[in-house]
């Protein structure tokens, strides 16, 4: 009845422990229908544990996923009817056929024979695999190989698709290739795409997670991670540079660093911007400004700045 | 219907390569000649046999034999067989295709275990064309012959049973192959520890005991009983161990 309300994937504290090692620990979010969710984190953050544990290949330590409302744990059939994976490493049988092999992965996911045809025909095409369906998957390159998993994990049109670093191992065109397939599949499925290549997320996903050692440090839409890459620094060249003192009594300016004879790099807080301020002081003051770069904060200083700055506000946290 | 399939998917995969026919091929070479020099040994003293009193048949002298001798040769040939039912999944790394799918635990260790099966009762089948060749110039007792085959049969299927499960022990083929060939062959030798006391539990616990008595043409329910206990048993176990892959370590 509330199809659009309720989320498709709701993963509750999420926990698993490998000996005395949390691998991840506490995770707890969801997705909504339609949704293209990116699981950002240097490698070992727990990416694949945790999908792992959604797609019921591991048991969680404790904590709960729920897909459609169905428990995995609980009603693992059902739960398991409406999501389709790709592991990291996919799960392709090398001495059959495309067509062989899609059809075997049909049938395990209890498609009715009428229907299983025409699914192969259509996963086939979505993925660009229409040449392939009598050749060997062992003889097949490795983008190709990849595709094949991904149209096992969509042959029964799962609500949910969770696709483990789909594009690791291929080169620069397989993967747009792979991108732009990601792309088309959020227009009909649910994905969630892990990774730990940044600007990946940024071409396909709506929402990022970044995920570090267990936990999650980041949950919101691309749009909020690129404001948070707003400038927050200039670097200024001038012929004669003023003192230091004399530019952090300007308005907003917090920080100034000297990088070399003429250059300063100038940190400022976002509300206040002392652009103007600062070229107006050089005209009136003679310092000779002849170069002024905002520096954006890429994703990947985000990236690094998120995972890396959180052990630091643990020893902080400790008395 | 998914424990089909499984199945389906098993013995096509076992038909794709090239080991399953080497197999056949050369089980029923080597019994092929073991059953001729049978027969021919048999018509070398039907005459002195057909004096005694309360003489034994063809089935006794021919036919006995041959299963127990394909008992012999299907004990190196089944660990050849089952060592990559699981191992190999799991050293490919295909095992979350299955875990991944609607579809329990249960009916992955049965699907695979009825596709091995198949596989081995097409050979039982082939084994019993040779004892009912000789019904082309003579009589033999039916009823012996289908006890020994149901010997032979309960008895592969307990090979494949512990076969399977020690596939699920490991991601090495061969170390599956090597490991239940020692152990089959363990439990066909146990009574040999036990030749003093042939009741004792070691011989009772020994494969040979309970087949002897199927190949002579004596139906107990106690030997059956035990064949399905058996393999009842290291199917749980398969079972539990792939269970227990998700919840590791």
């Amino acid at each position: 009845m509330d199809q659009q309300t309720t989320p498709l994937l709701q993963v509750e504290s999420l926990t698993r422990h490998y000996d005395k090692i949390k691998a991840v620990n506490g995770i707890s979010f969801s997705l909504k229908r339609g949704e293209v969710l990116g699981f950002l984190g240097p490698n070992g953050a727990g990416k694949s544990t945790t999908m792992k544990m959604i797609t019921g290949n591991l048991a969680p330590t404790s904590g709960s996923a729920i897909i459609d409302g169905f428990d995995i744990l609980d009603n693992p059939k059902q739960a398991k009817a409406a999501l389709g994976f790709l592991p990291e490493q996919p799960p392709l049988y090398k001495e059959l056929t495309v067509d062989e092999y899609l059809n075997y992965a049909a049938r395990l996911n209890r498609m009715a024979k009428s229907t299983i045809n025409s699914a192969v025909d259509n996963s086939k095409q979505r993925c660009g695999l229409e040449q392939m369906g009598k050749r060997l998957i062992g003889n097949l390159s490795k983008g190709y190989q990849q595709r094949v998993g991904i149209a096992q994990a969509i042959i029964h049109s799962p609500a949910l698709v969770l696709l483990d670093e789909p594009t690791v191992g291929l080169d620069p065109i397989q993967i747009r290739e792979i991108r732009q397939l990601i792309r088309q599949l959020g227009q009909t499925h649910s994905v969630i795409l892990s990774t730990h290549i940044l600007p990946e997320v940024q071409a396909t996903c709506d929402r990022v997670q970044i995920i570090n050692q267990g936990e999650l440090v980041f949950n919101d839409t691309i749009d909020n991670l690129s404001e948070r890459m707003q400038t927050t620094a200039l670097l200024l060249r001038f012929k004669r540079p003023p003192s230091t003192s004399t530019m952090l009594s300007l308005a907003g300016v917090q920080d100034v660093e000297s990088v070399d004879e003429q250059t300063r790099r100038i940190h400022f807080l976002a509300e206040q911007d002392p652009t103007e301020a600062l070229v107006d002081a050089s005209v009136s003051e003679g310092w000779g400004l002849f170069e002024l770069t905002p520096e954006r904060m890429s994703l990947e200083e985000v990236f690094v700045d998120l995972t890396c700055r959180e052990p630091h506000h643990d020893e902080v946290a400790q008395p | 219907m998914m424990i089909l399939t499984l199945a389906g998917r098993e013995l096509r995969s076992l038909f794709i390569s090239p080991l399953a026919w080497a197999i056949l091929a050369v089980v029923q070479l080597v019994l092929g000649f073991m059953f001729l020099s049978q027969v021919d040994t048999f018509l070398q003293w039907q005459a002195q046999i057909a004096m005694l009193d309360n003489a034994p048949g063809i089935t006794e002298v021919v036919v006995a034999p041959l299963l127990g001798n394909a008992a012999i040769v299907l004990l190196l040939v089944v660990p050849l067989l089952t060592m990559r039912l699981i191992s190999e999944e799991r050293r490919n790394q295909t095992l979350p295709l299955l875990f991944s799918a609607p579809i329990s635990m249960s009916e992955i260790v049965l699907g695979k275990y009825l596709g091995i099966l198949s596989f081995l009762l097409i050979m039982v089948l082939l084994i019993a064309l040779m004892p009912l060749s000789l019904l082309l110039g003579g009589n033999i007792d039916i009823g012996m012959l289908a006890a020994g085959l149901l010997g032979l049969t309960l008895m592969l299927a307990s090979f494949s049973a512990i076969g399977l499960y020690i596939s699920s022990l490991t991601s090495h083929p061969t170390v599956a192959a090597i490991t239940t060939f020692g152990a089959l062959l363990l439990l066909w030798i146990l009574n040999w520890a036990s030749n003093s006391a042939p009741d004792g539990a070691l011989a009772y616990l020994s494969m040979l005991q309970h087949l002897q008595p199927l190949l002579r043409g004596v139906f107990n329910s106690a030997d059956i009983a035990y064949f399905l206990l058996f393999i009842f048993c290291f199917l749980v176990l398969a079972i539990r161990r792939l269970d227990a892959d998700r919840l590791q370590p």
